[in-house]
């Protein structure tokens, strides 16, 4: 193939090649300009030369071809491409920010550091998967942080869409990965599994909080399949200081067993958001490894793990969505709070995954932010929650999939879309206030709700107020006392 | 350039339409339709006056196995089948006749090659419904693109950068890149009788300049058709697989 020669100060398509900034035996990586696009731009070429890895090629192709299907504030913004047949190349935004690679010299990090950074990575991959894509090299190398504290996901080149051809997949009979960060599905050749991207997580976590990789290096097939078998030592034990919440969500990422991991990135965020709401379980406690009979057994035993053979795209955010329920626990809700919780069981009944927050929020006049006692000195705060869970009693979920919340806010409405954004929600179920002259006199906050929120939305109303709001007498219950949950 | 590819419409005029106006809303500049426009269904004469006025606007036409079977009686076909053709002999004049028989076996438009069922010519009228069937028919032709019909099931096989054969299975509406440095061979699936289990009618789009090709699933009315196919008097298995698609 006849390459034009890339320097800097060439023009290529219109761009202008500036300072090369990476030559790696993949590809190299310049800095580029366009009289027409204001953002600075990167500009990356494949090595194209005799001898070069196939795979290289194979995966500069496939990140021509999932590039340009993917927006949003964690990946970079698609530009251009050049094709094969003439000088292939990608134009994208320059991210402006560092890579997490600079990390590494300041490892081990604090805990909370690596919760927050945790957090940060899950939401950007579950941005990613929402749009059809598991990345499968999630490592330092390929995680910038924006200025704004937004993780960007960069290098496509391993990934793998489930909407389109998967090259890579069918080209090369060894897995393609980093070897530290390779789930062990995917050491399999295993490519469809978002939950992949939950186990790299995870080794990065647990990398950051004691500064040693879980299963090390290895550079040969025996060794990558090791992680199969052999369960790594407790972070705890290595950082007496990480708390167990903390190393109940490390491992539960680095679970054999997609089935065992979160059911999608979005639960893994919320786990590290809310430690307080982490179901802790036997890996939150063990400061030793599994004792060698255990590993033996798993590793000759009658049940060796194996991946899926079928054909179809593993994708579990379907039917396991983040469900978030607004709940007025004044009294004269309470019918439209029993309308809520039937219509959350049913909704239950028919996505097994799906996990449940229960938000109230605590109104505060706009001067005194501050009482949380009332007039017997009780605590409000304290006795919202437990109203709550009592509301949630016979909905019967195990905890791990229910979670509690009190906010204070003066603004319920914005209150409850703050929580929805931040909290990764997929459907927010609230009740409508209790007589429309309060809504129109309060403004309603269901229908602002409604209107801003990130995702689905379910009004419910009991049937009492729909006959009272259509009614010919609608509006004329003006005693009634007046509550805002 | 836009390129809508049909094939195995089988007399089923209703989900001709239907493809051809999705096909026109999407802004498409050239028809190519890849065989088999009777047998099966019902209404082969209507189904051939359309066709014919298509290409005498500049659509292309190759002829499939059950075009041929309209002149020749040797085509060894399901009893169904056979029924079928039988019946629709006797529903063709001579200018559908002789538009069948003036049909091509294949034709090559630059980069691109258009067939019924494979670039393969011996044995006749080969299924490409496998990676390796893929794989040999993409090695008996020389063209960048092979689309072509046959199987009734959509699907894309490509040769990647080491030889390797990748097959993949089509998204309804979602544009897959084709990079003109591989080579390809699309399956665009039924528009007449889909056999997938979904009953609407299957064909796909190709942007030349974006070198993208897009697989889609059009609903017509294919309880009028199953009607329709029973009350020509042809085999009722023939109307039911136009309502279950499979």
């Amino acid at each position: 193939m006849n390459q034009a020669r890339i320097e800097t100060g060439t023009t290529l398509d219109g761009f202008v090649i500036g300072e090369r900034i990476h030559q790696g035996g993949m590809a190299s990586i310049w800095a580029a300009t366009h009289p027409d696009i204001e953002i600075p731009l990167l500009i990356k070429v494949p090595v194209m030369s005799e001898g070069v890895d196939p795979a290289a090629i194979v995966g500069f192709e496939m990140e021509q071809m999932i590039l340009p299907r993917l927006s949003g504030t964690h990946v970079p913004r698609y530009v251009a491409q050049g094709a094969f047949d003439i000088q292939p190349y990608l134009v994208m935004e320059r991210v402006p920010g560092p890579s997490m690679l600079l990390l590494l010299k300041e490892l081990p990090l604090p805990w909370q550091s690596v919760a927050s950074l945790g957090t940060r990575i899950a939401t950007a991959l579950d941005d990613l998967h929402g749009q059809h894509v598991v990345h499968l090299d999630v490592k330092p190398s390929n995680l910038l942080t924006r200025p704004t504290g937004d993780i960007v996901l960069i290098d496509f080149g391993l990934s793998h869409h489930d909407e389109l051809p998967d090259l890579m997949g069918e080209e090369f009979r060894l897995p393609y990965g980093t070897a530290p960060y390779m789930a062990p599905e995917q050491i399999l050749g295993y490519r469809r599994d978002p939950r992949s991207d939950q186990f790299a997580l995870g080794v990065l976590m647990y990398f950051f909080l004691t500064g040693v990789r879980p299963f090390g290096d290895p550079q040969r097939m025996s060794g990558l399949k090791r992680r199969i078998w052999r369960d790594p030592v407790p972070p705890r034990r290595l950082r007496p200081d990480c708390p167990p919440w903390l190393q109940e969500v490390i491992l539960r990422c680095l679970e054999v067993h997609p089935a065992w991991r979160y059911p999608t990135a979005a639960h893994l965020a919320v786990a590290l958001q809310h430690p307080d709401q982490v179901k802790l379980t036997a890996r939150s406690k063990k400061l030793k490894q599994d004792p060698f009979t255990t590993v033996l057994r798993r590793r000759f035993g009658d049940h060796p793990f194996s991946i899926p053979q079928d054909k179809t795209p593993a994708r579990h955010d379907r039917d396991a969505p983040i469900l978030l329920v607004a709940i007025d626990l004044s009294p004269e809700a309470a019918p439209i709070a029993e309308t809520l919780r039937i219509m959350v069981a049913r909704m239950l009944s028919t996505l097994p995954g799906a996990r449940v927050a229960c938000l109230n929020i605590l109104k505060q006049g706009r001067i005194t932010l501050d009482e949380t006692l009332d007039a017997q000195g009780r605590n409000i705060h304290h006795q919202r929650l437990v109203e709550l869970r009592n509301w949630a009693i016979p909905l019967d979920l195990e905890e791990g999939r229910i979670s509690f919340h009190v906010i204070e806010a003066t603004d319920p409405s914005s209150a409850i879309l703050q929580y929805a954004n931040a909290n990764h929600v997929d459907h927010l179920v609230i009740g409508a206030r209790a007589s429309s002259l309060r809504r129109s006199l309060l403004g309603s906050v269901s229908s602002q709700v409604a209107a801003q929120a990130p995702c689905t939305v379910t009004v419910a109303r009991s049937r009492r107020m729909r006959t009272a709001d259509f009614g010919p007498e609608a509006g004329e219950e003006s005693d009634a006392p007046w509550t805002v949950g | 350039m836009r390129i809508a590819l049909m094939a195995d419409i089988h007399a089923n005029r209703r989900a001709l339409e239907a493809c051809l106006d999705h096909a026109r809303a999407r802004g498409v500049d050239r028809l190519v339709f890849l065989g088999d426009y009777v047998g099966y269904g019902p209404e082969p004469s209507e189904t051939l006056e359309r066709i014919m006025a298509e290409t005498a606007q500049g659509a292309l036409a190759v002829g499939g196995n059950h075009d041929q079977a309209v002149a020749e009686m040797r085509e060894s076909m399901t009893p169904d089948a056979e029924t079928a053709m039988a019946w629709t002999r006797g529903q063709l004049g001579p200018g559908a006749r002789e538009f069948l028989a003036s049909l091509p076996m294949r034709f090559e438009d630059g980069p691109r090659l258009y067939v019924h069922a494979s670039p393969q010519t011996y044995p006749a009228w080969i299924y490409v419904n496998d990676g390796p069937a893929a794989k040999r028919a993409l090695e008996a032709s020389r063209a960048q693109t092979v689309f072509c019909g046959h199987t009734h099931l959509a699907a894309l096989h490509g040769i990647t950068a080491t030889g390797q054969l990748v097959s993949f299975q089509p998204v309804p509406s979602v544009p897959v890149p084709l990079p003109r440095h591989r080579r390809w061979l699309t399956v665009v699936g039924a528009v007449g009788q889909s056999r997938d289990g979904d009953p609407a009618a299957a064909y796909a789009v190709l942007d030349t300049e974006r070198a993208e090709v897009t697989h889609f699933r059009v609903p017509y009315d294919w309880e009028a058709a199953a009607m329709a196919v029973l009350r020509a008097g042809l085999p009722p298995a023939l109307a039911d697989r136009l309502r279950t698609g499979c």
